[in-house]
């Protein structure tokens, strides 16, 4: 059992969770992602670190309610406990040395996009940040993310801040200004990193994306998880999550994340009506 | 003298069995294994032992059956076996000790796995009897990986005085027995039964920790643990490598028993997890793992058709007979010398079927049998909405990416000297499926031994 020492609610379905695992903790690096099973009848979900603490022996994450298992673990609190937790998995991503570094995170992908801007920041590598969301109150982990980047760069749909459109509207006027990038990184929706990476194929600039695909035990075990990257097929938990944005093919990787659409909407029904 | 016949095990009927996820095979009576038992003709020179790779005292514990000692019979397997409803069951004895049973000469060897699995099954449905724990000899030892080698290192370890921590990736203990072998076959209430008689007899189980990943091999023996024993099982599951693997409905059979078995899928929504399995299903392979696959996929009540698609003929199918016999009286059916070369999909990206190339056998190949040559202009296409791909796995590399010294033969498996189990790492012990690639449960627990053996020897003088 993994006792939870911290809950905070980013927006009204975001929420942040410390949570103590200390052999987690002592060998996570970003880039990599736990399993969680919340019950004995529970499904084994992937969810990215979006922080750690060696010395404190905890490891942070961040679920947006979506299916069931996140709503299930947004129910939890500080001092309930969560069955299995998992990890570090997948491979540590492999952050630049030098230069300039765009991490652009949409949704609630802005939280695991934070250790890498963290990381970068702490050897020196200039960071700037662009963050999207819906509104300007589904926002998270703008605070932390000015701490560590040289500038934070907004995007809403609606406008209710920063720029009014998408993040890759920002990273085009980025690019376009005439600085000199190094790399990018993107995290969020598939949708929002084929864009990115659309949008930073004709300049040749470096994007590395974090593939959320369905996983099952997460060490290499199932396939479930297989991702084309140019042209071949790679398991996302044993060689990714984080690959090269212009190599992955999006629209299968968008397909197959597709795959249990249907049983996911049956129990959320079936969740919902066991709540009223 | 006419030799009797093996008294018949008594089997769920198939056309029930189809329904549900029970055990299949119901086990004798004990009439029915004193019986058995009672053909045994106690050789002098036992050659059903020599045929046990874990080297059960069969003779002894059967001639106990036929005094109806039956506790002395569980305690006389158990010297040498820690898992005995578990081999009872899912052993190929057909290929060990009663392929060497003198009776089978006339076809008819005792029912050896029939008879361990009654005195086990017996003694557990009496309560847990725990084997009385040996004095500590106050040594750390650690088991990489809670499947049937890691299962019975631990166990002899244990019982030489041991301390014993078994390190186990996912949340629940039993690896393969857990994972992949379904319920059918193996329920899952008997490998947690035989897990919980060693937590009593004091070992130590640690579940969520991925070794090569959480902790690694080196930072185990820094905790103080003087030797190491790898059953880390046989890893990634191999694709085709043909057009349209990355259709949704695609599986590897690893994924779909998995979801089956370990998250128990086949009872979603009242379990989390789903899997998506359409009307007619295609299993590409004809192994163990391959008839398991296909014969859950026929117990899910949207499942009409399944076929077992193997590009040689039934003779060379490497699965178990009885599995295979099983398996057609379910009403799976065969494709023999039938080759998939691509799999088709409609416009929404999902399985609409599976184009062949109709096969025949030319000359023996490397492996004796002979090779399966596509037949010119033969292609067809088998209408399916799933198929499951059986092909075996390649290693997983994530204890021998992260162990340095430690080191791999050519395919990737684990190298080790024969005889004791011993890598290229002083006091780290491996075997199983990481070694040999997918093989057997009896294999498995058989190298657990000789590594368990080994590391006491190499501890004894530490």
């Amino acid at each position: 059992m993994f006792k939870i020492l911290q809950r905070r609610d980013l927006t009204p379905i975001t929420k942040l969770y410390v949570v103590q695992a200390p052999l987690v903790a002592r060998k996570a690096q970003p880039g990599q992602f736990v399993i969680v099973r919340l019950d004995p009848r529970g499904e084994r979900i992937p969810l990215t670190i979006a922080d750690y603490d060696r010395e404190k022996g905890t490891v942070t994450i961040v679920i947006q309610e979506v299916g069931k298992t996140s709503r299930d673990l947004g129910r939890l609190t500080a001092g309930d406990s969560i069955l299995d937790f998992t990890g570090p998995l997948g491979v540590p991503a492999q952050l630049a040395e030098k230069g300039i570094v765009v991490c652009v995170g949409g949704g609630f992908g802005v939280a695991p996009i934070y250790p890498k801007a963290k990381a970068l920041h702490a050897k020196g590598v200039e960071v700037i940040s662009i963050i999207g969301a819906r509104n300007k109150d589904l926002l998270i982990f703008e605070e932390e993310l000015q701490q560590v980047s040289q500038e934070v760069l907004v995007a809403t749909d609606d406008g209710s801040k920063g720029h009014h459109g998408l993040v890759t509207d920002v990273l085009k006027q980025l690019i376009n200004s005439g600085r000199k990038l190094d790399e990018v990184i993107a995290i969020g929706p598939m949708i929002m990193m084929r864009a990115v990476a659309e949008v930073t194929r004709p300049y040749r600039l470096k994007t590395w994306v974090s593939v959320d695909p369905i996983m099952v035990d997460g060490t290499g075990m199932c396939g479930a998880c297989r991702v084309t990257v140019g042209g071949q097929v790679r398991f996302a938990c044993v060689d990714g999550p984080v690959f090269d944005g212009h190599l992955v093919d999006f629209d299968e990787a968008l397909r197959r994340g597709k795959l249990y659409a249907e049983e996911q909407k049956l129990a959320n029904e079936r969740a919902q009506r066991e709540v009223h | 003298m006419a030799v009797k016949t093996r008294v018949k095990m008594p089997a769920q009927d198939p056309l029930l069995r189809i329904r549900n996820f029970s055990e299949v095979a119901l086990g004798y009576t004990e009439e029915m294994a004193i019986e058995e038992a009672s053909r045994c003709l106690q050789c002098k020179d036992p050659v059903c032992q020599k045929g046990c790779p874990v080297a059960v005292q069969i003779k002894d514990f059967i001639g106990l059956i036929r005094k109806g000692d039956f506790d002395g019979a569980i305690d006389k397997i158990k010297e040498t076996n820690s898992l005995p409803a578990v081999c009872g069951r899912v052993c190929p004895q057909e290929e060990q000790c009663e392929q060497s049973c003198i009776l089978n000469k006339a076809g008819r060897p005792i029912a050896i796995g029939r008879l361990e699995r009654y005195v086990a099954d017996r003694a557990l449905a009496r309560g847990l009897t725990v084997p009385p724990r040996p004095a500590s000899n106050g040594k750390k030892v650690a088991v990489v990986g809670s499947g049937p080698a890691g299962l019975a290192a631990a166990g002899d370890l244990v019982r030489r005085g041991y301390q014993v921590t078994v390190y186990e990736a996912l949340h629940d203990l039993g690896g393969v027995l857990i994972y992949g072998i379904p319920e059918f076959r193996l329920p899952k209430k008997i490998v947690r039964d035989e897990v919980e008689i060693l937590r009593a007899q004091g070992v130590d189980f640690q579940t969520d920790v991925v070794v090569g990943k959480t902790i690694t091999v080196d930072e185990i023996k820094e905790l103080g643990y003087q030797a190491v024993f790898l059953g880390t099982g046989a890893g990634l599951p191999k694709f085709m490598d043909i057009p349209g693997e990355s259709l949704n409905g695609v599986f590897s059979a690893n994924e779909f028993l998995t979801r089956i078995n370990l998250m128990k899928a086949y009872l979603f929504p009242e379990y989390d997890t789903p899997v998506k399995i359409g009307a007619r299903v295609a299993v590409v392979g004809a192994g163990n793992v391959a008839m398991d696959a296909a014969r859950s996929a026929r117990r899910l009540p949207n499942v009409e058709e399944v076929y077992i698609v193997y590009r040689r003929s039934e003779a060379e199918m490497p699965a178990r007979k009885e599995e295979l016999e099983h398996a057609k009286e379910e009403g799976i059916v065969l494709k023999t010398l039938t080759n998939p070369v691509r799999i088709l999909g409609n416009d929404a990206g999902w399985v609409t079927g599976l184009e062949c190339h109709r096969m025949e056998l030319g000359e023996p190949d490397a492996s004796g049998r002979r090779r399966p040559v596509a037949v010119k202009g033969s292609q067809f296409v088998i209408e399916v909405d799933t198929v499951i791909m059986a092909l075996g796995t390649s290693p997983n590399p994530l204890v021998s990416k992260t162990t340095p010294g430690l080191q791999t033969q050519d395919w990737g498996g684990l190298a080790v000297e024969e005889e004791t189990g011993l890598t290229s790492r002083e006091g780290v012990y491996a075997g199983g499926d990481a070694v040999t690639g997918a093989a057997t449960v009896i294999l498995a627990m058989g190298a657990g031994k000789k590594a368990a053996a080994a590391i006491h020897e190499y501890l004894l003088g530490k």
